[in-house]
């Protein structure tokens, strides 16, 4: 890889002003940026490891019952709160391995958005709210097509407010080769919507399933989307999986997570 | 070049590093500790598996500049003090948990991780905690038979293979 500089700015200020830089980018667990970064297909001047800012790191509940995720916080220690719910409990505790776990963190999976990684979709699901340094963004804004979202260039994701489904699930059809969602589904059910988000199956990133969202808000069981079929055109085809195939995976997890939620 | 310092096993060492170096990369080359393997160098395969302040992690996925300050133990931090293998290392040769050994050192540093909180973990959760670690001789069997019996569980029915 191509050599940088690296800053390790101990406040949330310290690293805004680095990131200010030529070619600067901001370092979180390094799990997809370094392997990134060893293909040169990022080269950034400077790196801005961000691991050391204790005021990104972290979970409380808010006032209102949502609860904050700080953007630095690692899978595993989302996994391991009392306050984070049963769905993104699931979520947190199988992406990848132990060890991605204990470096990856939720501000880097939400920035990178991949188009087969989890957190986006307990996002979007669950109507989260990304605060940056500069603004609040609504999941249904924040992602905008594979690898692209609403960040300006060197914005950065300080937390993650979460709403608390009254029930929610998480379903990973896990792609065994890579442990990323060949398809994943979220599902949030509040008191008067559910919200079905899902990921690793379109070639447009993470999405919400609206048509299953309504018949669920009618009538939350399985039932009422077995006789969908969605289209498999826009859908991602490749060697693990073809359209039509994730296509069908969509309706199985769901119905999967409607079964499960809790 | 900027300077590094952090605990190795129970040492502190430090030396000159450039941003893009990875740990692996100081702990291999700069300290001549080469029981930690690079096997795929893609963060996929966990050859090079090492605790950084007690925690599991890649150490081909961290640079060493992010280990400043830390304390970072290695598969060479892992016999007892007699230089005798420890609980784990004996049991992976007591039941055939390696064959050529490469994937080894980060296989016992997971295993170690796992015992850690678990002291009597099931096969199943023996088998997601090595969901990082790849091995490409042994079927994963023995590994995880070599587990069980490190924890103090009775293996004397699991056939070998
Ligand atoms: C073997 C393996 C398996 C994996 N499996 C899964 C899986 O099953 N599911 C899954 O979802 N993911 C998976 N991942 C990806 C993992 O979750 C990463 O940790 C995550 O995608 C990126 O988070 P990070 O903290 O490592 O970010 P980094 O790699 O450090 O950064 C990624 C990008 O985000 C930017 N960034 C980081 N933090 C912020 C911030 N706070 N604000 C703004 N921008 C920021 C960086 O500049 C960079 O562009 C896997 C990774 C590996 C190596
Ligand atoms: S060498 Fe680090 S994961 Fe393979
Ligand atoms: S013993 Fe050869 S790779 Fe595991």
């Amino acid at each position: 890889m191509y050599n940088f500089e690296f800053k390790q700015p101990k406040t949330i200020s310290e690293a805004l002003n680095a990131l200010k830089s030529d070619e600067a980018e901001a370092l979180a667990g390094g799990q997809t940026l370094i392997p990134t970064m060893k293909q040169r297909l990022a080269s950034p001047a400077t790196l801005v490891s961000l691991s050391k800012i204790s005021e990104m790191r972290g979970i409380c509940k808010n006032d209102d019952g949502s609860i904050s995720i700080g953007g630095g916080t690692t899978h595993a220690d989302v996994a391991a709160n009392s306050n984070i719910f049963p769905g993104l409990v699931t979520l947190a505790e199988n992406i990848g391995d132990p060890a991605v776990r204990n470096r990856g963190t939720i501000g880097g999976s939400l920035a990178n958005n991949d188009p087969a990684a989890c957190y986006p979709a307990a996002a979007l699901s669950a109507g989260a709210t990304i605060v940056t340094d500069s603004r609040e963004i609504s999941a249904d804004d924040f992602f905008q097509g594979m690898f692209e979202t609403a960040l300006e260039e060197s914005e950065i994701i300080l937390s993650v407010r979460f709403p608390v489904p009254s029930l929610s699930s998480y379903q990973k059809f896990v792609q065994p080769a890579s442990r990323f969602a060949m398809v994943g589904v979220f599902l949030s059910k509040f008191e008067n919507e559910t919200r079905v988000a899902i990921t690793g199956a379109s070639e447009e990133g993470v999405f919400r399933w609206k048509e299953a969202e309504r018949a669920l808000n009618e009538d939350f069981s399985e039932g009422s989307i077995t006789d969908f079929v969605l289209e498999p055109s826009g859908m991602i085809g490749d060697i693990h999986a073809s359209k039509e195939y994730r296509a069908h995976l969509v309706k199985v997890m769901t119905k999967r997570a409607v079964k499960s939620a809790s | 070049m900027s300077n590094v310092t952090m605990t190795v096993n129970g040492k502190t060492v430090s030396g000159s590093v450039e941003g893009r170096t990875l740990l692996v990369e100081f702990i291999r080359n700069d300290l001549h500790l080469t029981g930690t393997h690079v096997g795929c160098d893609t963060s996929q395969c966990g050859a090079c598996a090492v605790h950084v302040d007690g925690k599991l992690a890649k150490a081909c996925t961290m640079f060493a500049l992010e280990a400043n300050g830390s304390e970072v133990s290695t598969i060479e931090g892992q016999a007892n003090e007699d230089g005798s293998l420890n609980v784990i290392q004996q049991a992976f040769k007591d039941h055939h948990g390696l064959q050529c050994g490469f994937c080894t050192p980060g296989m016992v540093m997971a295993a170690a991780d796992l015992l850690k909180t678990n002291s009597k973990p099931t096969e199943l959760e023996i088998r997601e905690h090595l969901e990082g670690n790849i091995c490409r001789c042994t079927g994963y069997h023995n590994i995880v038979k070599a587990i069980l019996a490190a924890s103090g569980q009775d293996v004397s029915n699991i056939a070998a293979e």
